[in-house]
């Protein structure tokens, strides 16, 4: 039985690479003492706020591993990977405020003589849902969101395709470097303007909302919601390094890493660049916008400045800060500075006093990261990632 | 007024006679009852009336209350009694009467109604005055609102009128009076075809209640009347002339009437059965519920519109509620009635000549806003220029990404804010922040490419995260020094007005001032990079640094100025675009993105293409607006679109750079 256990492939492939190996320990102890110290199941040592934001941050080192894979392993410096997260969020969010405002309005419907007719419903949620725009018929787009099954394929099939058209546009007339950074960002603003608009069909600028509530489970208290969505997101990164992880050491994995070195000579060997640029893109987006639809219900609330193009740009620092081409780089980078902001940001760090002015850090924080950015990337461009590497090379030595 | 200067003993006696007769009605008026009095005064005309009624409409004039006879008074010391007294004199004639005790007057207080009539009576001598002054001051009244009784004494006063300015206004002001009042058709139609091709607000103003229209329903178009337009609910829209246009898929318009109102419009003419609707078949079942259950429905069953349907017949059958009317039905009974509008104004030929002159005065009112369109894309093309114009030399001809491009607007704009500080005037304290935010924005440009963007020549996309870094924490910088709220950066007066050609064309000052300034730096940089021995070198050092190393000239020093030249344009045009929008810390990242696709889609490495691309970014931004001009965000979205479309087509932009560089 247990040379049955050791003989499947997976455990070989970890055995093979003990990186993973150390990845996925780390990760399981810190879901389990999470669990323990937590509210839901455990201890309550742990609020459940905090375990909504190390929730996020997990969802934030799922979308860095696919920002790692198509910049640090592929050379495309894409600055439209966080519009792919908020497109995700969109989707999910959708089913969650219809099917939730559909439950309210049946509800409240009870107290009426006739029993409310299929229109009859859909109006009452409509407006209900649309009545802050201006609105009270439900949108086009809107025509599925009634359906969890539906909405669970959107995740990936909107985000997918907006990535493949986008993709297939850009690298058939090989926009490259820098300009097709700018044309990713281009494509983000676009979608962003396009949401903020009232009549476009996501109620603009207020964007979707109480999503923190999953219909159907009310009796629930937020603090098992919580846990359980930490979980599934630490179960998500897990699959998402794997995923990664196995793309990046088979042959394709090579491929990508030629074709971000020397594009030209990759495609004078006879491989079609192109495809191999899109496939990596489209698969970045998905695994974006799955991140994206686990990170919102604990987020509570989406609307279009999310994926504002500065979003983007954060991303790349984390991974460029945790050190591009290593997985577990992207992962540290994301976890390292989202929760170091988030302590800052929050207000919980202590002012720093210093005779003539004081630091506050909800001032300065921003304008610390920012320096941050410059130095690490003049001075340590392989990141934290390349700075362990280095510790790890100097022992052996 | 020549004749009555002849005759003014005579005038005199018999004024005073006929306020004398009209006392009570003078004195106790009210908006009713004053009009007959008005008119006698007005037509007995002469300095006294005038007199008399200014003074009436004052409220200046007192009466006493034994006698009746109107009086002006003056108030005088108290008398030995210590009762007020008051110096009077007669109203009319100015003749002192002497001192009465203040009881014996009582002034006479005509209300605003009142007054209103007065005002308007006193139209006619107005326009006769001999002070300019007051005859505009009429005038622009009379154009606002004429009444017919206005007419005859406005065409005196034209034929006297010695001012061409004032004379061409009493003209206008004539024409308006006869398109609301003018009786005799000819002279109507006249009066209209006299304004054509007017472009000014007020002729549109005047022109279209002539054309005001009512909707009818009939079973057929009646052969008298005036027909506007024939409607089809659902189908046509109403212009601006009165007639129908077919409703087209591209104008966002709403057809004039809906099947639904048209449907209301024959109920209430009694041309159909009144339509049931849901609500109404909802509230008559729910009325008749008795034990649960509406006739032999249980209510449970009532739950999709099919069910409603079946049980509301029961109810119908059984004569508890009028029938329904199916959509079929309804539509049926609209096709077979015409819907139409018929002119209020009962005569074709005025009617014809309206629509004529209305028409042409549209047609060039819709020329003049297509100019206006594109005045206003020079304009934007122009603000776009000027904040990539820094970015086409750090990005389009050193290549290097500056995330920060737009902090420097940012400083721009801060600077002159700040010398606005200590310079009051307006003037003086932009001349000053013009060089001052170029030296601040050069000096910050030059420390940053000393200290981090000459570590990363050879990394591009890093050079993108370095100074996104130096970016926020630039902005983080502004809102900690500036605080958030957004800080006023003064224009000097001189550039606050318009440059109107006509009443639809306007061009403010300052879009004329930052277009002649877009031109200038145009001038400017294609100077220095043409001509001069900087541009030739850093021309030099960006085709091939080594080359002009070995040729003696200093790369790193070329770089560093360049770079600090680059930011330093983009200091000035931040002061140019915080004159025109308030500054704030975020001024420079509302830009950023713009400018990048504006450098790119122009070409880069070409300061032509930057213009091209800010003039194609403006003018489809502009035009795209256009056609939905409520939804700026929606021309912002499609216009993104495009360019990102227009990328693939050209991926080096406009003006495309040719030649070994293109690859470095």
């Amino acid at each position: 039985m247990s040379k049955l256990f050791q003989e499947t492939v997976l455990v070989q492939y970890l055995f093979r690479n003990p990186s993973i190996l150390i990845f996925l320990g780390t990760l399981a102890g810190v879901c389990l003492a999470v669990t323990i110290l937590g509210e839901g199941f455990g201890l309550g040592l742990i609020s459940t706020s905090f375990i909504k934001t190390l929730g996020k941050t997990l969802c934030l080192c799922i979308i860095a591993i696919a920002m790692d894979l198509v910049w640090g392993f592929c050379g495309i410096l894409s600055l439209g990977h966080f519009a792919f997260f908020a497109l995700g969020g969109y989707m999910i969010g959708m089913w969650m405020m219809f099917a939730r405002t559909k439950i309210i309005v049946i509800e409240a419907a009870k107290n009426n003589v006739l029993p409310p007719t299929p229109a009859e419903i859909s109006e009452a949620v409509g407006t209900q849902i649309f009545g802050v725009v201006g609105g009270a018929e439900i949108p086009m787009v809107w025509a599925f969101a009634d359906s969890l099954w539906a909405q669970i394929a959107f995740i990936v099939l909107v985000p997918g395709l907006l990535a493949y058209l986008f993709g297939w546009l850009a690298f058939r007339s090989r926009v490259n470097g820098v300009y097709l950074s700018i044309l990713t960002q281009a494509m983000t603003l676009a979608l962003s303007l396009y949401l903020l608009q009232n009549d476009s069909g996501f109620r603009g600028n207020n964007g979707l909302s109480g999503l923190q509530n999953v219909p159907g489970l009310d009796d629930v208290p937020q603090s098992i919601l919580s846990i359980t969505f930490f979980l599934v997101s630490g179960l998500a990164l897990a699959t998402t390094y794997l995923m990664a992880a196995a793309v990046v050491g088979s042959k394709l994995g090579n491929i990508i890493r030629g074709i971000r070195d020397n594009e030209a000579r990759v495609r004078f060997l006879g491989y079609n660049v192109e495809s191999y640029k899109l496939f990596i893109f489209v698969l970045t987006a998905m695994v974006a916008a799955v991140a994206g639809a686990l990170y919102y219900p604990q987020a509570g609330i989406i609307n279009p400045t999310e994926l504002a193009p500065i979003a983007s740009i954060y991303l790349a620092v984390w991974v460029a800060i945790g050190g591009r081409g290593r997985i577990y780089g992207a992962v540290i980078g994301a976890a390292f500075v989202s929760l170091l902001s988030s302590y800052f940001t929050s207000g919980q760090a202590p002012d720093i006093p210093l005779g003539f002015a004081t630091i506050i850090w909800t001032d300065w924080w921003l304008i610390l990261l920012g320096f941050s950015f410059v130095v690490v990337t003049i001075y340590a461009p392989q990141g934290l990632g390349g700075f362990i590497e280095k510790l790890a090379r100097q022992e052996k030595g | 007024m020549f004749l009555m200067m002849l005759t003014p003993a005579l005038a005199d006696s018999s004024f005073e006679q006929l306020v004398q007769t009209n006392a009570k009605l003078i004195s106790k008026s009210s908006s009713k009852t004053v009009g007959p009095v008005l008119n006698t005064l007005q037509q007995f005309g002469g300095a006294e009336a005038e007199a008399f009624l200014t003074n009436w409409q004052a409220k200046k004039l007192y009466f006493i209350k034994k006698t009746g006879q109107f009086v002006l008074v003056k108030k005088a010391g108290k008398a030995a009694d210590g009762k007020k007294q008051m110096h009077i004199r007669n109203a009319i004639t100015g003749e002192e009467i002497g001192l009465v005790p203040a009881k014996s007057v009582k002034q006479i207080k005509p209300n605003s109604g009142v007054r209103s009539k007065i005002a308007a009576t006193l139209v006619p001598f107005q326009l006769n005055s001999n002070d300019p002054a007051i005859r505009a001051k009429t005038l622009k009244t009379l154009l606002r609102n004429i009444e017919s009784s206005h007419l005859l004494p406005l065409k005196a006063a034209i034929a006297n009128e010695s001012v061409s300015e004032l004379k061409t206004q009493m003209e206008k002001a004539y024409v308006f009076g006869m398109l609301a009042h003018g009786a005799e058709e000819s002279e109507v139609e006249v009066a209209i075809l006299s304004l054509a091709g007017d472009l000014s607000i007020d002729v549109r103003a005047a022109l279209t209640p002539v054309l005001a229209s009512t909707i009818v329903v009939a079973k057929e178009i009646p052969s008298e009347g005036n027909l506007a337009r024939v409607i089809t609910p659902g189908r046509t829209i109403k212009k601006a002339d009165g007639t129908a246009a077919r409703l087209n898929a591209i104008g966002r318009k709403d057809a004039e009437l809906t099947d639904s109102t048209a449907y209301d419009m024959m109920v209430a003419r009694g041309l159909a059965p009144a339509f049931v609707t849901r609500n109404m078949r909802d509230e008559a079942l729910v009325a008749s519920v008795m034990n649960g259950r509406v006739s032999s429905f249980s209510l449970d069953d009532l739950d999709n519109e099919n069910a409603r349907d079946t049980a509301y017949q029961h109810l119908v059958d059984r004569a508890a509620a009028p029938p329904l009317v199916s959509e079929l039905q309804r539509q049926k009974a609209i096709q077979g009635a015409v819907f139409f509008a018929l002119y209020n104004n009962p005569s074709s030929r005025v009617t014809d000549a309206a629509r004529k002159v209305l028409n042409d005065i549209q047609t060039k009112v819709t020329l003049y806003k297509y100019l206006d369109l594109m005045l206003d894309a020079l304009s934007l093309a122009s603000i776009y220029f000027l904040a990539a114009i820094g970015l086409a030399i750090t990005f389009g001809v050193m290549r290097v990404i500056n995330m920060a491009h737009g902090e420097f607007i940012m400083m721009g704009a801060y600077t002159g804010y700040v010398v606005q500080l200590f310079v009051p005037n307006y003037t003086l304290s932009i001349a000053i922040a013009v060089p001052a935010a170029f030296l601040v924005t050069f000096a910050a440009g030059v420390a940053m490419e000393r200290l981090v963007i000459r570590h990363l020549y050879k990394r591009p996309l890093e050079t993108l995260l370095a100074t996104f870094g130096i970016s926020i924490a630039l902005q983080q910088l502004a809102k900690n020094i500036f605080g958030t709220q957004a800080r006023p950066l003064t224009a000097p007066s001189w550039l606050d007005g318009a440059f109107a050609v006509n009443d639809v064309l306007a061009i403010s000052n300052i879009r004329i001032a930052i277009f002649c300034l877009a031109l200038s730096f145009l001038g400017l940089l294609l100077y220095v990079m043409k001509r001069t021995r900087f541009g030739l070198e850093t021309r030099t050092v960006t085709q091939n640094p080594a080359m002009a190393a070995s040729m003696g000239i200093n790369p790193d020093r070329i770089n560093m100025l360049t770079f600090g030249f680059g930011s330093g344009i983009a200091g000035i045009a931040g002061v140019a675009i915080g004159l025109y929008s308030k500054v704030t810390s975020e001024l420079g990242a509302d830009y950023i993105v713009q400018s990048f696709m504006t450098v790119v889609v122009g070409g880069v490495g070409n300061i032509w293409g930057t213009l091209a691309g800010a003039a194609m970014i403006g003018t489809l931004q502009k035009s795209i607006e256009w056609f939905n001009p409520s939804n700026t965000l929606a021309a912002q979205t499609y216009m993104v679109i495009f360019i990102i479309l227009f990328i693939q087509f050209r991926p080096r932009g406009i003006i495309a750079q040719k030649g070994r560089a293109v690859e470095a």
